[in-house]
């Protein structure tokens, strides 16, 4: 093989260079092509179905759907805030050194994540068919402090709440296990080494760092919960689906309220989906822990960035 | 050897008898030491000699089977009543070990906390002391170890001798009536195990009554009063640095320094 000379070296630096020729990518266009066309067929045979969509906006702020709406958002968040509290009291309880707290816990766990939630409200609404009464005493003798109806306690929104909180305590529970187990013990032993008490070091060291575990699958179980209250209908807790039932039940627009209703479901859901990243992004301290800029940094770096430079490189 | 007379008063530090055992592993048998204030003690020895493990025994992070250790006339971990020592809550122990300080292998600084925050949080948490004069003394305290210009970092962002500095001003800023180390420079990079031990130098010519579980041959010649030898769970021998590190008299002294001096 003969080494190219001197003077090929210059010929080929300043010859024109050949044109090249893109790929087409046809099957992308092709693909795309198939999708507009199916979504095309769709929306015209949606046009062509027997309902009114001018009413659906209608409904959407009828007083009834927002009153359901209301009466959604509430169950969820009683639900979501007690089973959080619930969940972590029983991971504690699991992660203790008392054997029968860890038995209880696991017990409580496997109880309340085996059995559906539409099961545990009808159960829970039903309670009256075996217990009529109920009653707070001291047992074999005639003190009773509270002595109630179980019909009068137990409500649709009790009902429907005791089963969605209970069914999510259990998930909460392995949530804020998995966050806690995943601290480093050496974080326990440091602040022990300076003197921290148990609640210091759960409050001020061990919690801080096992809400970036926790927080996104909490988020997602609210999401999951927002749309469990619909359970919630079977029993008659009048929240989104049941108002919309409730409408269609005297004018028959079945569809047109329960697209008012999935209108709704879709905006809270959105919301808390914003949130959610929100939270996470506040909690998540884990930038600055990777190594990313402080926030005074990152405030610098802003600031530098809408400094218009003095010399630009391009013309 | 030390000379342990029948004081009138108890030294800083006085382990009596420490004993502790994993399932059938005996890692630590009836050991006993005394430091007193000032005096900056390194343990030597082979690993697996249960040189952490009585580090740990101390400031109660394991929790002996058997054995006293008195820090400042108080058995850590009991209260004295009525010829007994009652066991403490775990509470009331937290309380006793704010008095001494630790220093780990793997720094085991707060992510979540800045380093000035690291330093802070005993003080204002545990001491419950004005977070205005804390914060000045912690700045101190971080200058001193050569970090005055990191307050405001978080520890991943340090290097791991930049991070142990941390760590030992965490330590320090407690003021605690002695601090132990825990093989301090033992996961650091060769090149930054220098400054580490420069602040401890410091630390101990300052007058800090130290115990230094180390590798670091030339630190303890250097800066120990007492060099500790100890294996197999037991003390094997103990003495100034000439007595033990230069003309060691037992047989397992000697193979340890042929070993790790050659």
């Amino acid at each position: 093989m003969s080494t190219p000379s001197a003077r090929e070296y210059v010929r080929d630096s300043v010859r024109e260079l050949l044109p090249q020729v893109r790929l087409r990518h046809w099957g992308r266009w092709v693909i795309a092509a198939v999708i507009l066309v199916i979504l095309g067929a769709l929306a015209y045979g949606a046009s062509q179905g027997d309902i009114s969509w001018r009413d659906i906006p209608y409904y959407v702020i009828s007083p009834i759907i927002l009153q359901g709406l209301v009466n959604t958002i509430i169950l969820a968040v009683a639900a979501q805030v007690s089973a959080v509290i619930l969940g972590v009291i029983i991971a504690l309880m699991r992660i203790s050194e008392n054997p029968v707290a860890k038995w209880f816990a696991a017990a409580y766990t496997w109880l309340f994540r085996g059995l559906p939630v539409l099961l545990q409200i009808l159960l829970w609404y039903n309670l009256a068919l075996i217990f009529p009464r109920l009653q707070l005493g001291i047992p074999f003798t005639d003190v009773v402090f509270v002595d109630l109806s179980t019909n009068a306690v137990m409500t649709t929104f009790v009902a429907a709440f005791l089963g969605l909180m209970l069914n999510e305590s259990a998930y909460m529970a392995e949530i804020v296990r998995a966050g806690l187990n995943s601290v480093d013990r050496g974080q326990i032993e440091a602040a022990q080494s300076i003197g921290e008490t148990p609640l210091q070091r759960m409050w001020r060291i061990v919690l801080p760092q096992a809400m970036r575990v926790i927080i996104p699958p909490t988020g997602n179980d609210f999401i999951n919960m927002l749309k469990g209250t619909a359970m919630a209908s079977v029993i008659g807790y009048v929240e989104l689906i049941r108002a919309a039932n409730n409408i269609a039940s005297f004018n028959l627009q079945v569809m047109e309220t329960l697209i008012a209703a999935a209108f709704w479901y879709m905006v809270i859901v959105s919301v808390a989906s914003v949130g959610q990243s929100y939270l996470e992004r506040s909690f998540d301290r884990s930038d600055r822990a990777r190594g990313g800029p402080t926030r005074r940094a990152r405030r610098r770096l802003a600031r530098d960035l809408v400094t218009p430079p003095l010399v630009r490189s391009h013309p | 050897m030390t000379n342990i007379q029948a004081a009138p008063q108890r030294p800083l530090l006085d382990a009596v008898r420490v004993s502790k055992h994993y399932g059938s592993n005996e890692v630590l048998k009836e050991v006993s030491l005394q430091v007193a204030a000032g005096e900056v003690v390194c343990i030597i020895g082979p690993s697996g000699a249960g040189k952490s493990t009585f580090l740990r025994c101390i400031n109660r992070l394991e929790v002996p089977d058997a054995g006293e250790v008195w820090v400042d006339g108080q058995a850590m971990g009991f209260e004295e009543r009525d010829g007994k020592l009652h066991e403490l809550t775990e509470r009331k122990l937290s309380k006793q070990r704010a008095s001494t300080g630790m220093v780990f292998q793997h720094f085991n600084l707060f992510p979540h906390l800045t380093v000035l925050g690291n330093v802070m949080e005993g003080p204002v948490r545990v001491q419950k002391r004005a977070s205005k004069v804390v914060e000045t003394e912690a700045r101190a305290v971080l200058e001193r170890v050569g970090l005055g210009d990191k307050i405001d970092s978080y520890p991943s962002q340090l290097s791991g001798g930049q991070r142990q500095r941390v760590a030992i001003a965490r330590a320090v800023a407690m003021k605690p009536l002695f601090l132990l180390f825990d093989e301090p420079t033992s996961a650091l990079d060769p090149e930054l195990v220098g400054e580490v031990l420069t602040v401890m130098a410091g630390l101990a010519a300052d007058g800090m009554t130290m115990l230094v579980v180390t590798h670091e041959m030339g630190f303890a010649r250097e800066v120990a009063d007492r060099v500790v030898f100890m294996a197999d769970g037991g003390i094997v021998e103990q003495g100034t640095v000439d007595e033990v590190l230069v003309n060691p008299r037992e047989a397992r002294t000697k193979r340890f320094l042929e070993r790790v001096l050659a």
